[in-house]
Formats: C-alpha cells, sequence, structure tokens
C-alpha cells in the first residue's frame, strides 16, 4: 500500500469519465516503472456503482468509499474523504483529472498535504523515482517541465491529454469505511445540458467566431451533432452575446485539443490560437484569404461559410450512407 | 461587509511571450502588466457587493515593486485599500501563505479570488488560500448572492451549473460571465492617488521565502509547443467541389473522420 500509485476516478452520469481511464493508464506506466501497485479509488454515492461497472479498469486494486449523500461538488466534504484515503493508503503519487472539479480538488489536497503539485500536466515522464512533468502556461503559448519532489506528489492530468492504453481486468475490490463531516456547503440546484459533449473532452470541435455574423449557430450545431463533437465559440462570439461563456475557446476560456478543430468565421487571434493549437488537426472555413488562421490550420477553404459549412456536412452525410 | 480581493499582475494577453536566456523564465523587456482578467471580475463583484451591503474594499497582492500600479489601477475603480506583499518568484503555495498570513491580520467577511491566473494557468491560489484559512470556498462562481451571513452561488460543471450555498466567512473564486468589469473614471483615477496602500515583506509576516528552498514545484525548462506549419488551401471550381475534396483529405489523409 504505501508507496503505491493512486489513481482517483471521477463520473458522469453514472458511468466513469474518459479521464479516470486516462489516469489509470498513466497510472499503470508509473506503477510498473517504480516496481508498485496502482489502486483506484472509487468514491460513489450508496450503491451507484455495480461491481460490471469496475471490470476492466487495470488497477491492482479498487478502494470503494460510499459515504451517504455524497455530492462531488460539494468539494469540503469531497477533500476530506480524498484526505482521508491518502492519510490511510500512503500513496508516493495521486493521479486525477484537471476537470473543473479535479482541479479545485487537487489544489486543496497540495495546499492541505504541502505536497507538490503539477497541475494540468499534457505530458508525464518517469525514471526510476524522478517524476517531470509538462504543463502549458501562458495559455498554452510556452510548456514548462517542472520536476516534483516530495511525496505525495499530485498530477491532475489535463483531459484528452494522455492515451487510453487497453486495460483488462483488476485486482480486489475493497471496501473503505470513511467518517467525515457533512462540511459547510450545501447543494441547492444542478443543471447539466445532458445532450452536449463537454467542450474540453470532446474528440471533434466545431467553432464558430465574428464570421458567423449572429447568434444562430444551427449550422455548426448540426455538423457537430454529425460528428459527434462539441461547438465552441471565440471570444468576439460571446463577448457579442451570441453564444454562452461555457462555449469560449481561448487564452480567458476554454483549452480544448481534439483530434480536428473546425474554425468557420475565426480569424486567428493569438489568443484564440492558445485554447486550440494543441488539435490534431485543425480545419479553416474563412472568406478572408489573409486571415491569420489560415497560417496555423492544416487544411483551409476561402469562402463563404454559410455556403461551405452545410456542404461539409452533406459531403459527410454522403460517405456515411456508403 | 469587509471584502478582500487577491489581485495578481500579469502580462497582457496581447504581449508577445518570449522565453528568456535562462530558459526558466519569460523575457520581461516588452512586457505590457496589467490585472489578471479573472481578477478583474473579483474587483468588480467587490465592488458590487459594497454598493449593495456597505463596507470596504481591501485589494490584496503579492508580487514584485511594479505591482503597485495594479493596485492603483483597483483603487481608482473603487477599492478603498491596497497591501502589497512584496516578494518574486514564489512558488503557488509560498504565495498562498504569504496572503494567509497577511489575512491573519485582516478582518473579512468575503475574500473573492481569479480562478486562475492566466499566465501560470495554476488555479491555485484561492482553493489554496482558503485550505488555509480553513473557510469555505465555491470555485468558478457566475452568479451570487448574499442573504443575511449565507452566500448562494451558481457555480460551473461540466456542462452545467450547480448552486451551493455557504455559509461567512468564505472565499469564491470568478469565473467568466459573472459580471462586466467597469471602467476608472477620471475622478476615480484621481482619487486613487490618495487611497492608503501599505507595503509589507514576507518577514513583515513571519513567513521566510528563501528563494529556490522548499519549492517543491520547480520549472526546470521553458520550451516553446511544437510550431505548427501552414497546411493547404484547398482549391476548387466550386463551393462543393472544395467541400467534397477537404472530406476525403480529413478522412483519407488526415484520417481524423
Amino acid at each position: 500500500m504505501t508507496g503505491d500509485v493512486l489513481a482517483v476516478s471521477e463520473f458522469s452520469q453514472g458511468v466513469f469519465r474518459k479521464v479516470t481511464y486516462e489516469c489509470l493508464s498513466l497510472g499503470r506506466r508509473m506503477a510498473d516503472a517504480q516496481g508498485v501497485d496502482l489502486t483506484l479509488a472509487v468514491i460513489a454515492n450508496g450503491a451507484a456503482l455495480s461491481v460490471e461497472d469496475l471490470k476492466d479498469v487495470g488497477a491492482d486494486r479498487v478502494l470503494m468509499v460510499s459515504p451517504e449523500n455524497f455530492h462531488p461538488v460539494l468539494t469540503d466534504r469531497h477533500t476530506d474523504i480524498l484526505a482521508s484515503i491518502i492519510g490511510k493508503t500512503c500513496p508516493s503519487t495521486i493521479i486525477m483529472g484537471a476537470t473543473v472539479i479535479g482541479k479545485e480538488l487537487a489544489a486543496r489536497l497540495a495546499a492541505r498535504l504541502n505536497a507538490p503539485l503539477g497541475m494540468d500536466c499534457t505530458s508525464v515522464d518517469i525514471r526510476e523515482d524522478i517524476l517531470t512533468a509538462t504543463r502549458p502556461i501562458y495559455g498554452g503559448r510556452v510548456l514548462a517541465d517542472i520536476s516534483l519532489n516530495g511525496s505525495p506528489r499530485i498530477l491532475a492530468i489535463r483531459p484528452n491529454a494522455f492515451a487510453v492504453s487497453a486495460i483488462k481486468g483488476r485486482g480486489e475490490i475493497e471496501k473503505m469505511d470513511i467518517v467525515s463531516d457533512t462540511g459547510s456547503l450545501s447543494f441547492i440546484d444542478k443543471t447539466v445540458e445532458s445532450d452536449k459533449i463537454e467542450l474540453t473532452e470532446a474528440d471533434i470541435v466545431v467553432s464558430g467566431g465574428r464570421g458567423m455574423g449572429g447568434s444562430d449557430y444551427s449550422m455548426l450545431e448540426a455538423l457537430a451533432e454529425l460528428l459527434g463533437g462539441a461547438v465552441g465559440a471565440s471570444r468576439s462570439a460571446v463577448d457579442e452575446g451570441w453564444r454562452p461563456y461555457s462555449e469560449q475557446v481561448g487564452q480567458t476560456g476554454k483549452v480544448v485539443s481534439p483530434n480536428l478543430y473546425i474554425a468557420c468565421g475565426i480569424s486567428g487571434a493569438i489568443q484564440h490560437l492558445a485554447g486550440m493549437s494543441s488539435s490534431r488537426v485543425i480545419v479553416a472555413v474563412n472568406k478572408d484569404p489573409d486571415a491569420p488562421i489560415f497560417s496555423k490550420a492544416d487544411y483551409g477553404i476561402v469562402g463563404n461559410l454559410s455556403e461551405i459549412v452545410p456542404l461539409i456536412a452533406e459531403e459527410i452525410r454522403k460517405r456515411q450512407k456508403e | 461587509m469587509e471584502i478582500v480581493v487577491l489581485l495578481k499582475q500579469v502580462p497582457s494577453t496581447e504581449s508577445d511571450i518570449a522565453i528568456a536566456e535562462d530558459r526558466v523564465s519569460i523575457n520581461q523587456d516588452e512586457i505590457k502588466w496589467v490585472i489578471n482578467p479573472y481578477d478583474e471580475f473579483a474587483v468588480e463583484e467587490a465592488l458590487r457587493i459594497k454598493e449593495s451591503h456597505g463596507g470596504s474594499v481591501i485589494i490584496l497582492s503579492v508580487g514584485p515593486e511594479r505591482t503597485v500600479d495594479a493596485i492603483r489601477s483597483a483603487l481608482a475603480l473603487g477599492a478603498d485599500s491596497g497591501l502589497l506583499i512584496k516578494a518574486e518568484n514564489c512558488d503557488g503555495l509560498q504565495t498562498a501563505k504569504l496572503l494567509a498570513a497577511a489575512l491573519k491580520a485582516v478582518p473579512f467577511d468575503l475574500i473573492i479570488a481569479g480562478q486562475r491566473a492566466v499566465d501560470d494557468d495554476q488555479y491555485f491560489t484561492g482553493p489554496a488560500v482558503a485550505e488555509l484559512l480553513k473557510i469555505p470556498i465555491i470555485s468558478m462562481v457566475t452568479k451570487e448572492n448574499i442573504e443575511d451571513r449565507t452566500i448562494r452561488c451558481h457555480r460551473s460543471i461540466e456542462g452545467g451549473t450547480a448552486v451551493l450555498e455557504a455559509p461567512m466567512p468564505m472565499l469564491f473564486t470568478t469565473q467568466r460571465g459573472l459580471n462586466e468589469p467597469r471602467y476608472a473614471s477620471l475622478p476615480g483615477i484621481m482619487k486613487a492617488k490618495k487611497k492608503p496602500l501599505d507595503i509589507k515583506t514576507p518577514r513583515d509576516l513571519n513567513i521566510d521565502i528563501s528563494s529556490g528552498e522548499n519549492t517543491s514545484d520547480k520549472i526546470l525548462a521553458l520550451h516553446l509547443p511544437p510550431a505548427r506549419k501552414a497546411g493547404r488551401i484547398i482549391e476548387g471550381d466550386s463551393a462543393s467541389e472544395k467541400a467534397a475534396e477537404l472530406v476525403r483529405l480529413l478522412n483519407e489523409d488526415a484520417k481524423v473522420l
């Protein structure tokens, strides 16, 4: 137990978030390099999880903690429970997703435990016991290689940045009883747009900027739906009130790293590029041939997006039928 | 209502960011220094709460001497006083410890911080300060309402919003959409020159920040991400030809479809 790698899970609508599998894959790599075990900590409300759900997580051990009335967003109690698990298991490294809630938990644990923290890491290198992580700063315009010296150390990994390796099987499931305070935060309500794919986790993002000319993004939404992707927006579009802040991609918005980013009517300001330049493939559609985005895009079409975007969708529908 | 705003001075996002010769820091020659954008939301919200509930707004910052400019800008917007803890090259935990130490001498009902600083992107200060002071924290707030000693906050979660309540004193961090920050007026700028702005050192707070010591996450090297090369503009006789060619390339060449 002592010195193990501890991966921390996170749920969405009753299933593990993809980032949990990314944490497990990284955790497996680290545990093997150090000759220690990989433990997965699962905090789930009562009987929310079945043994089936834990079938292929690849950990040597799964710790199940089932507090009554647990809301992950009540981060005071959530932090207390995680701190207790860490206190009882004494891991060398803790790996969690740098999700909205994960980032706060990681920061709080680092402060509480005086533990080194790599926040929002996009790669990790482990040689014997020396851990180096890389994290983007200045909105991704610069990458910082950092060393994390101390035990335990905490890695909050950026969703979609680490590969998921084929994971099969798992070790024993152990129930762990943790007594925790209810904390001082109270849960009042929650609204989740469950039919929308979260921007930071999407494999494909279709994004619109000032060139959209207004709040009607239906053609982008249609293309995104066809591709199983999410819709994003530039800061201009958000400042105009056309799209909500939650869709803003950029240095002062969300940073995304999908396989495919389609930028429609987006000129390509540095701050926007900071939010999407780590996408695997970038496509730009813009009527201005001098738009800076074309110098960063793998493929570009100069033209009217209201003409081009539906044609792209049509072409994809044709291929899907074949 | 005594409100403290945690403020950081950062390079403007328009600045050219280049790596310095030492390879572990940023070249500061051409930088325009501004209030961290997420801290602007914090100052604005603090001023609105003061306008509704009365009280005062204190700006608290850790940074080198030039940070006083950022604090003065916040005073020009309407904050009442400022305190700079003069220190440089602190890591996240050292900064949080300095802020927490200063806050022990400042009575507060509310602390408001930006969710992150747009230079280091650590998302660390708010949660760490709340931990050290053992007060409740709610992150990424898009809307808040205070009644008696309870604050109700709307906060971002993945794909949606959660509504939570906390007792005061507490700390919350800002999210884009919380408010539209105001601009300073000329009278405001003039008044700011006379508002109290103190400067303390870590030693004044009995904290030892020996450079390099006890920094648990150390920068080994900074480098630029791989440059993206310009790709190709797709040619064609018609829009539908170009669209078809794009989809073909995405499927066969790039293999993303």
